[in-house]
């Protein structure tokens, strides 16, 4: 048995992973073949990938004007976001956080355990009916409890909203509260410099900006230390054990720094993409509509678009007949495995379950006839049949 | 042309089989789709491969697919299985029974445990490095839930009778775990024959990628569950969430699949090399093997040379990448508290080293190494007032050392 061909095709779901750019492949080849040592042996073939990997975490504290020693390399964003709340709230005992309906699962999930199992009191942020945060309640929820753990997004994955981490960071300064902002989807998209904003964490998933899977890292400010997630292995100081996936943590840092260095260049092609397809479905679907903020060039993210259909008995065959035109798209989150329910950002919105929602989401690898091709099938789709 | 240093530190990495590396090349820029989405090729791509090496993993330890929970490797499986069975059997106690050399990922799990109310028992193993079995039998009791014995040594390679362990657990009505990271793909591990309920193992110690682990646990007699240690997307049936790391998956089911096929000629090979540098290095006079030989991974041998200083032996073998401790203690100067377990003292745990081969150790490399350690060892001897006071026939534990 041999895995499928790949097809010729359009891939417009960036948001669930990215491919990796073959620049992050080479540059971690050598770390798969010669350079296989383990990281903890003191011989010369541990000592040259401790080396690589104390470098990598050199260049991603750069990139975001953080201390090295605040970086801490985990097996992705889900343990990265795990280890921040689990870490601080254990650590510090602190016994009331608020997050928001919209978060990740990685988020949300990991809060309404811990609000179960009783160790925390767990609050939500209100929000609009287009998913803007409503700051002043989040003022309010901190000033009526002592400290607090807050966990709030930078950009949503399903709808792209962008929140303003800066004022939120601010909110919880005033407070004493602990600042956790998922920046899975705007790590290597959008310019992070931690000491401007304030927070006591933040994190980077490597497939999210076309490095590899299975490889992440945790900001953590030196103003707080946690207990560890993982026991076992005096690795990454203590924080988090195991065996370092080398050529990742390579990867990892590589992907980032191609990011950064052609950031500017990608958020403007993306960006026209972007705007391209929003002109193009407004021009060629009647009552076309656009979840969240995703239409707002400035308050969302610009890899992400959540199209809103109109009511029509395409919906339920929508993503069907897209992949049968050879179109990847998303209907909601990808990372809710194995279950077909609907996205649960949508819900929280209010969305209209009658229309039909498709997130397409961008990368630097996109095209314009990509974009005009996937908006001619989606016309065909929804064109109005002549009475 | 000898390539230096020689590779002989086979049980803290491997290299990566290149026909491993083949099969993974495809899944970095190519099917690069993330297994849980479930709308196009790219997400069903992706989750045939994991689907493929579940299977490639199933077949080397003889379970069911379904039963193979991929982690970040084999520490984060070891805290999985622990603490999850910890907070998922709660119910009906909270004794665990482990052994003192059990890799730090089982010990440090089981103290961070303690913290939180669980009684842990820490079972002595003899010289060999063997835990007695009358000893768990005597420390099972009904609040037990787990036992937690590795299935082969990562400092001196010593197997446990796995069986009988897994037998006494059973009949006491706890679960077994067993951290096998360094006995999968070396040593035919059988989940059902061996009556393991829990099992972890890791990529890169069996010429796979890093990064990559797995955590077996049992869905029939009986159905194991573990608490998720990690929330999320609810993916790996909700026991570990996170986007799969599906070119490490790939990397870990084809590392199953070679050590599966070539087990038993790798095996041979390398036990006979195993065996040769064991027994020329055994003519220096004073030289010790630590644990059993008998129940023995084959491809480790710890030796200890007696009289020789530590760190003037790790210098003088230079030419070596070897381990005089676990790798992952290694950066610190503390004696093996593995070796010392055995009964070893201070010195002598300092004075060792472990030799782990690997399928491309070759007998070239084998040659060089027992001279250049003979070599070494001698020099280091004529330097030793110790080791002259020996050969003069003093009897060094006789002595009385005054401060000075």
């Amino acid at each position: 048995m041999t895995p499928i061909s790949n097809p010729a095709s359009v891939y417009f779901d960036n948001a669930a992973t990215t491919p990796l750019d073959p620049e992050v492949l080479d540059a971690m080849l050598p770390f798969m073949r010669e350079h296989f040592g383990n990281p903890s042996s003191i011989h010369g073939h541990g000592r040259k990938v401790r080396a690589a990997i104390e470098n990598a975490r050199k260049t991603i504290a750069h990139f975001l004007n953080a201390a090295p020693a605040e970086i801490s390399f985990t097996s992705g964003g889900t343990e990265a976001d795990n280890y921040a709340a689990f870490g601080s709230i254990r650590t510090l005992g602190l016994k009331h956080a608020v997050t928001s309906k919209l978060e990740h699962h990685a988020v949300l999930h990991t809060l309404e355990a811990l609000a179960k199992q009783g160790e925390i009191e767990l609050s939500f942020v209100r929000h609009d009916a287009q998913g803007r945060l409503d700051l002043a309640h989040l003022d309010e929820l901190l000033g009526t409890h002592t400290r607090s753990f807050v966990s709030l997004m930078h950009g949503n994955n399903e709808i792209g909203n962008l929140n303003d981490i800066e004022a939120i960071s601010g909110i919880c300064r005033t407070h004493g509260a602990i600042f956790h902002t998922d920046t899975v989807q705007t790590m290597g998209h959008y310019r992070h410099d931690v000491r401007q904003l304030g927070n006591h964490f933040l994190v980077g998933s490597a497939h999210k900006f076309h490095g590899p899977k299975g490889v992440g890292f945790l900001f953590c400010n030196s103003e707080v230390q946690v207990q560890p997630l993982i026991h076992g292995g005096a690795q990454e100081r203590n924080v988090r054990a195991g065996t370092e996936n080398v050529y990742g943590i390579v990867g990892l840092a590589k992907a980032l720094e191609i990011a950064y260095r052609d950031m500017d260049q990608h958020h403007q092609h993306i960006q026209a993409l972007k705007e391209r397809f929003i002109a193009r479905l407004r021009a060629e679907i009647d009552d076309v509509q656009f979840n969240g903020l995703s239409a707002e060039a400035d308050q969302s993210l610009y890899t992400v678009l959540n199209v809103s259909l109109p009511p029509s008995d395409m919906n339920e065959m929508l993503l069907f007949n897209l992949d049968i035109n050879h179109i990847s798209a998303s209907g909601g989150s990808a990372c809710t495995s194995g279950s077909n329910i609907g996205s649960h950002v949508l819900s929280a919105l209010g969305c209209d379950p009658n229309r039909g929602a498709i997130r397409f989401s961008m990368s630097k690898y996109n095209t314009a006839d990509e974009v005009d091709y996937a908006v001619a099938q989606l016309a065909k789709m929804y064109r109005k049949v002549p009475a | 042309m000898l390539k230096l240093p020689i590779y002989l530190d086979n049980n803290a990495t491997t290299p990566m089989d290149p026909r491993v590396l083949e099969a993974m090349l495809p899944y970095f820029t190519d099917h690069f789709g993330n297994a849980a989405s479930r709308n196009h090729p790219f997400g069903w791509q992706a989750e045939e491969a994991v689907d493929y090496a579940r299977e490639q993993i199933a077949q080397l330890i003889n379970c069911d697919p379904k039963e193979i929970i991929f982690t970040s490797g084999a520490t984060e499986s070891d805290n999985l299985a622990i603490k999850g069975v910890y907070e998922m059997y709660a119910q009906k106690g909270n004794h665990i029974i482990t052994a003192t050399t059990e890799h730090k990922a089982v010990l440090d799990t089981c103290k961070h445990l303690e913290k939180l109310g669980a009684r842990v028992t820490y079972l002595q193993v003899n010289e060999e490095g063997l835990i007695s079995l009358e000893e768990l039998e005597a420390a099972m009791t009904p609040q037990t839930i787990l036992v937690t014995i590795m299935y082969g040594n990562n400092e001196i390679g010593v197997l446990q009778d796995i069986r009988a362990i897994s037998a006494i657990a059973k009949k006491h009505g706890a679960l077994f775990f067993t951290d096998a990271t360094q006995a999968v793909g070396k040593v035919p591990v059988d989940v059902i024959a061996d009556g393991i309920d829990l099992m972890a193992f890791s990529g890169h110690k069996m010429y796979g990628p890093k990064g990559i682990g797995a955590l077996y646990v049992r869905r029939k007699n009986p159905r194991v569950k573990v608490t998720a240690q990690m929330d999320g997307g609810g993916h790996e049936r909700g026991m570990r969430s996170g986007t799969l790391n599906v070119p490490g998956i790939v990397g870990l089911g084809k590392a199953c699949e070679l050590a599966r096929t070539d087990m038993e000629a790798d095996t041979a090979r390398i036990s006979a090399m195993r065996d040769r540098l064991e027994r020329e290095l055994l003519t220096l006079e004073e030289s010790y093997v630590n644990g059993s030989r008998e129940h023995r991974l084959p491809h480790v041998t710890n030796i200890s040379f007696k009289y020789v200083e530590g760190e003037g032996l790790m210098m003088g073998v230079k030419d070596l990448a070897v381990s005089s401790g676990s790798a992952c203690t290694s950066a610190s100067l503390e004696p093996s508290y593995v070796l010392k377990a055995l009964g070893l003292s201070d010195d002598l745990a300092h004075s060792s080293l472990r030799f782990g081969l690997s399928r491309f150790t070759t007998d070239e490399q084998i040659d060089y190494a027992i001279g250049h350690v003979k070599e070494a060892v001698t020099k280091l001897r004529e330097m030793s007032p110790l080791w002259e006071m020996f050969k003069e026939g003093i009897d060094l534990n006789s002595i009385e050392w005054a401060e000075h």
